[in-house]
């Protein structure tokens, strides 16, 4: 039998061919004939009245063609359109801006450098008004109000779990710690900037819009729902999503560039191209976190945990345009409860809007999941520490056991499965947990700082099922068309999109698992709504719980039809057929046999008498649960009492994310997810002055890790499949990221417990770090 | 980000570059190019005539004349970080080589360029201040040795008049006794130092150290010579106290301010903190 | 603005263009020539993706005026294989997983050969520090050690 290259197998990367030979097709790279460019001015000010906007002089810059301002668009109604959380943004202002950097004035011209000279020639006059930064300061009474079209700067109340009875078990417990976290605002910075050409055909009345999307399809819907009423149907839009650089779930939402091309073609008739800088990428686009989290923990006189209270006040920008599913205003907050065993919980999240940029959960994690286990693992330690408790023994101690899956959270998720005392226990081994505490105790006692930091995360992705998910009524399951050839090849579409996660390889594993084709031999094709079957898209680690689903569903229903075809062959009844790796075979009998070779090629040249030709599958999959990969991580960490510099020493991840596809995507996955933990804990973050400044809008300013800031990343793993999945895969692409940054914080803070640090904020900067020391008497006096 | 219009030359000679900026009085020098490509390309500066001096032979070389190590002004960093006598001879010199920037921009970017921008966050020009270097420039009536001392006037700002350009820095030969060390705390590879202190000292057959040259970097609006650290560790032999009194006296010289790098509080300690770490480390070097 | 006739020899083939000064070398390369595997990522010579070899040195092309290259050899991905044949580098990262998408592949390709050729025999933290001037979002640079690895391994076997 031939390697058909399936689940387990480390094959080599299908998509890397053309990557490593500089033939990727990104988003920049498409040309079309007569295509015009699109440059975008922007607003210095985080809120000004616009008074007048001159374009005389940027008109006579030989190459420039046209403006479009929110004026213009107002003549057809798209100077707004709404976000996925029912609030609405603006495509370009007609009246006020609300944040620095929002598009103000759209510039047409033949090249990038002529519609670039544009720009910097557009003369605007602002009139500054009040500027709010804060959240706190938004809800407060008087505050300057950043919506004219709102009541206040209070965007909604969410709220989970039992307030009294949660009110209550806090009161009686014997312990209970209380720290204020805030997670603040970064960007995924995704190395390609994001970008469009659209292409509307005025004879067709067509629209091809080439885009940097992690959902076409949605994208495509949302075209015809919002401009509609101008032309565009759903039909005759064509969205194609061509290789991505990097999406990491800034790829998700619709930005005002996208629309402000669209409409430049559709008023143009010809192309037009839009490609971000990275400024604008950094300083507009959608951003992650930014939550202001007051987290309680409670526990009895033996340290087993008995309530979790979490009140979070969260900053949106102006407009509430995170892409969450409909239903869930805070995301997957819910999840904050964590890996332990207590039944009594309540969250509430108060959302405000501020004169920033809108989005609120773009930094590869399902819905605001890092939010939640940054909050329930620093509180973990916290509480450990307080009682006098290793954190690694207090963990163990108030785990959900192996046995008490699937495990209903005090919030209401239903946990499929988990074994987090093996996960815990393999990344203390790997790492040697006892001796550092050893090392630690001396170290501390001649004065140096060494801190062991543990985060046990459990993650709650693959959105979702139709009962609750949806994104604009539209049901969030994934889909896979699969076809085999009369050769026995096969071609495998599907409504996600890949951004460098590998889907062409490892879909086509999931395939070969099924099928016996092997994976070389099954193409897969994503991110073109002509031709792939709709799909939610890639974001929020569902394309294995959904797309990957629908993969092996679909391919089991060709098997069935197979299994009709070889009975055929064979002259047997269907029931005696054995099927194995590439073949039915006779029961008894394993030389009779027909291979999927064989299949395919009778399905469309000697089908059976009243089967139809043909051998092909679609599969919409609905899952029936969420899935919860976990997983355990330490970090050790080394303090310069002298610089306030944090050396990460080691950091061990044991991650569990049910059965692995491709075993080597999967680290990969995760050497990424845990970089994108690390930089967000020591280096990435945006800020704002009281005017709405921004600082970290370019790439000097917002911390990307090198390969030299980056740890040297040693990973485990424990196997617990999902009991519902087709293929017992959970997710992996976000686990990392999720789980990372607190082992890092609490690493730290286990490094200083002693001096009475209680919490440091992310990113722990050698400023942050060396001021802490300071306070607490400890920063060096070489 | 795309750069405004510019007329652009390329002279082959330095007459021809020098009477091209006495034409052209607007005109900017073009040398690696990775402080003013970025600043054009984000349209914070403008130009009418950009002159690349890349062209013109015999600008690029490291070698010891006369008492000097002379490295000429369009050397690349990535050719001093890798030069063997750099390595061996000026410790200094070859640990601020090596974080500069980041590699790929060390193999455009020019010790003269880095010097002449004047920007206090930039790393050669508290080495220089440390090893009391000499900038010579050339201009219409040849060339001129400015002290190092004498270079830096203000914010982005130098002694060098507007048709002179910078062609070669000289740093006091080499001689045993010496030692040197650049220590730089940043946030990241290719960020600016949040505080650098740059150390050359020479100790004496006695144990005494001579000469002391201690820079400063991005703590003030221009690099910062620690002169009363300097003169405190004259005479001495470099024992724990006269560390730590120089220590305390350079970050006493530091005029930092609060930024996102840290607060003035943190970098006058860390410029201390520093100090004590490059002295430390010359110290070791110079017995050695 | 003035503008210059350029002559340059780009993957060992003679190219000729009239540029305005302006010109970005990186546009240049992209859209003069449309060798659209050499990547623009920032604006502030921090990322790397924009790399190529100018002279044999890495430069990031994104900071250099293409008039400025007049002259000189350029070496970008689309130049790395040779008569369908991979270089080690391109094989390096395929088989050690060195890419997820891809985007930052070709400027990290051209660093680490620049790399290799300096020092044939880099530790890990001679990896890291040389590659350090270009930035991956997706691998956490891991499998780039180990793809730079494999690409020394070999050519120290080929020379």
């Amino acid at each position: 039998m031939a390697e058909i290259n399936g689940l387990g197998k480390s094959m080599k990367r299908k998509e890397d061919a053309r990557f490593i030979q500089g033939k990727g097709n990104y988003i920049e790279d498409i040309v079309l004939p007569g295509m015009i460019w699109l440059d975008i001015v922007r607003s210095p000010y985080a809120h000004a009245r616009i008074v007048n906007i001159d374009t005389s002089k940027a008109a006579k810059i030989p190459g420039v063609l046209g403006f479009i301002t929110g004026k213009d668009l107002e003549k057809y109604n798209l100077h707004w359109m709404p976000t996925l959380m029912s609030d609405r943004q603006m495509v370009l202002p007609t009246d006020t801006v609300k944040y620095q950097a929002q598009e103000v004035v759209g510039v047409l011209a033949t090249d990038r450098y002529a519609a670039a000279d544009g720009v910097a020639a557009v003369e605007i006059d602002y009139e500054p008004l009040p500027v709010v930064v804060d959240p706190f300061k938004a809800l407060q009474p008087g505050a300057p109000k950043v919506r004219e079209d709102k009541d206040s700067n209070h965007i909604w109340h969410w709220e989970a779990g039992d307030r009294e009875a949660t009110d209550r078990a806090i009161r009686q417990a014997a312990t209970v710690v209380k720290q204020r976290i805030y997670i603040p605002r970064i960007h995924v910075a995704s190395i390609e900037t994001c970008g469009c050409v659209a292409n509307w055909d005025p004879i067709n009345k067509h629209l091809t819009m080439y885009m940097t999307t992690q959902a076409p399809h949605a994208i495509r819907t949302v075209i015809a729902l919002v401009a509609g009423h101008v032309g565009l149907s759903e039909e005759n839009i064509r969205v194609i999503s061509p290789d991505i650089g990097g999406g990491f779930g800034g790829k998700v939402p619709v930005y005002p560039g996208y629309v402000i091309a669209i409409a430049a073609s559709v008023l143009l008739g010809k192309p037009v191209k839009w490609i971000e800088d990275r400024s604008e990428n950094l300083q507009a686009d959608s951003f992650a976190r930014d939550y202001h989290m007051d987290c309680e923990l409670a526990a009895d006189g033996e340290g087993r945990i008995t309530a979790l209270r979490i009140k979070t006040i969260a900053d949106h920008g102006y407009t509430d345009a995170a892409a969450n599913p409909s239903k869930y205003p805070a995301g997957l907050f819910s999840i904050c409860t964590g890996s332990y065993d207590y039944r009594t919980a309540f969250t509430e999240v108060d959302a405000a809007y501020t004169n920033k940029p809108p989005g609120g959960i773009a930094y590869r994690c399902s819905f605001r999941v890092t939010e939640a286990v940054h909050a329930i693992e620093r509180m973990v330690d916290i509480l450990a520490h307080e009682r006098g408790e290793d954190p690694a023994d207090f963990r163990l101690k108030n785990f959900i056991k192996k046995e008490q899956f699937p495990y209903k959270s005090p919030l209401g998720w239903e946990f499929d499965s988990g074994d987090y005392h093996a996960a815990l226990q393999k990344a203390m081994d790997m790492i040697g947990y006892r001796e550092l505490r050893k090392e630690q105790a001396e170290k501390r006692a001649r004065g140096e700082l060494m801190g062991i930091g543990i985060s046990s995360f459990t993650e709650v992705v693959g959105a979702g099922p139709s009962h609750q998910f949806d994104i604009l009524g539209i049901k969030m399951f994934d889909s896979a068309e699969v076809r085999i050839h009369p050769t026995g090849k096969a071609i495998a579409r599907f409504g996600t999109k890949s951004q460098g996660q590998g889907h062409e390889t490892t879909y086509a594993q999931i395939l070969a698992q099924e099928l016996g084709i092997p994976a070389e031999h099954i193409k897969v094709e994503e991110g073109d709504t002509d031709t792939a079957p709709y799909g939610l898209g890639t974001y929020a680690s569902r394309s294995t719980p959904t797309a990957g689903a629908a993969a092996a569903v679909a391919a089991r229903r060709i098997r069935e039809k197979a299994r009709k075809i070889a009975a055929h062959l064979l002259e047997s009844a269907e029931e005696d057929l054995v099927w194995e790796v590439d073949r039915f075979y006779v029961k008894g009998s394993p030389s009779r046999f027909k291979t999927i070779q064989d299949i395919a090629l009778a399905a469309y040249t000697n089908p059976p008498p009243g089967v139809e030709a043909g051998l092909e599958a679609t599969f919409y999959y609905d899952p029936p649960n969420m899935t919860f990969p976990f997983g355990s991580y330490i970090c050790v960490v080394d303090i310069d009492r002298g610089t306030g510099q944090v050396h990460v020493r080691r950091f061990v991840a044991v991650d569990d994310c049910g059965t692995r596809i491709n075993p080597m995507i999967v680290e990969g996955q995760i050497h990424g997810g845990l970089t994108m933990g690390f930089a967000p804990a020591f280096m990435e973050q945006i800020q704002y002055d009281e005017n709405g400044n921004i600082y970290g809008g370019n790439f000097m300013d917002y911390l990307l890790p090198t390969a030299v800031e980056t740890p040297r990343w040693e990973t485990g793993k424990t196997v617990t499949p999902s009991p519902h999945h087709p293929i017992g895969a959970k997710g992996v692409g976000e686990s990392a990221t999720v789980g990372a940054p607190a082992a890092f914080v609490n690493a730290v803070v286990d490094a200083l417990w002693h001096l009475g640090v209680r919490h440091i904020d992310i990113p722990i900067t050698p400023d942050k770090v060396w001021q802490v020391l300071k306070a607490h008497g400890a920063a060096a006096e070489e | 980000m795309i750069p405004p219009e510019f007329d652009y030359v390329a002279p082959t000679t330095l007459q021809e570059a020098i009477a091209v900026l006495e034409q052209k009085p607007d005109a900017k020098i073009l040398a690696g190019g990775h402080s003013l490509i970025p600043l054009l390309k984000f349209r914070l500066a403008s130009v009418n005539t950009l002159v690349d001096i890349n062209r013109i032979d015999g600008l690029s070389y490291i070698r010891e004349e006369g008492g000097w190590l002379k490295i000429g002004a369009m050397t690349r960093e990535a050719d001093l970080e890798h030069d063997p006598l750099i390595g061996q001879k000026y410790p200094l010199l070859a640990d601020a080589a090596r974080t500069i920037a980041d590699p790929l921009v060390r193999n455009m970017a020019t010790v003269g360029g880095n010097l002449a921008h004047a920007d206090p966050a930039n790393d050669h020009p508290a080495v220089m201040l440390a090893y009391g270097a000499v900038i010579v420039a050339a201009g219409p009536n040849g060339l001129r040795e400015i002290p190092i001392t004498q270079f830096f006037t203000d914010l982005f700002t130098t002694a060098l008049a507007p048709n002179e350009i910078l062609s070669e820095i000289r740093i006091p030969a080499h001689k045993a006794g010496n030692g040197g060390c650049y220590q730089k705390l940043e946030r990241k590879v290719g960020d600016y130092a949040t505080a650098a202190v740059a150390v050359q000292i020479h100790i004496g057959a006695n144990g005494v150290c001579d000469t002391a040259g201690i820079g400063l970097t991005n703590v003030g609006p221009t690099p910062i010579k620690a002169a009363a650290a300097e003169q405190t560790l004259v005479g001495s032999k470099l024992d724990d106290a006269a560390i730590k009194r120089a220590a305390q006296l350079a970050a006493d010289a530091a005029q930092p301010q609060s930024d996102y790098r840290g607060t003035e509080e943190y970098k006058r300690a860390l410029v201390k903190t520093l100090t004590v770490r490059a002295l430390r480390k010359a110290l070791e070097r110079a017995r050695n | 603005m003035s503008t210059h006739k350029i002559t340059v020899t780009v993957n060992g083939q003679l190219r000729q263009a009239e540029v305005p000064a302006r010109l970005l070398l990186v546009h240049f390369i992209r859209e003069t020539l449309g060798l659209t595997g050499t990547h623009i990522g920032c604006d502030t010579t921090s990322c790397g993706a924009c790399t190529v070899l100018l002279n044999g040195r890495a430069v990031k092309s994104c900071t250099v005026l293409a008039v400025q290259a007049n002259g000189s050899e350029i070496t970008t991905v689309e130049g790395l294989a040779q008569n369908g044949k991979l270089h080690p580098i391109q094989e390096g990262f395929h088989m050690e997983h060195g890419l997820q998408c891809g985007f930052c592949t070709p400027g990290m390709m051209l660093s680490a050969i620049a790399l290799l050729k300096q020092n044939p025999y880099p530790t890990e933290d001679d990896i890291r520090w040389g590659l350090s001037g270009n930035l991956c979002r997706c691998t956490g640079y891991v499998n780039i050690v180990r793809a730079v690895q494999y690409a020394a391994e070999k050519l120290r076997i080929e020379n």
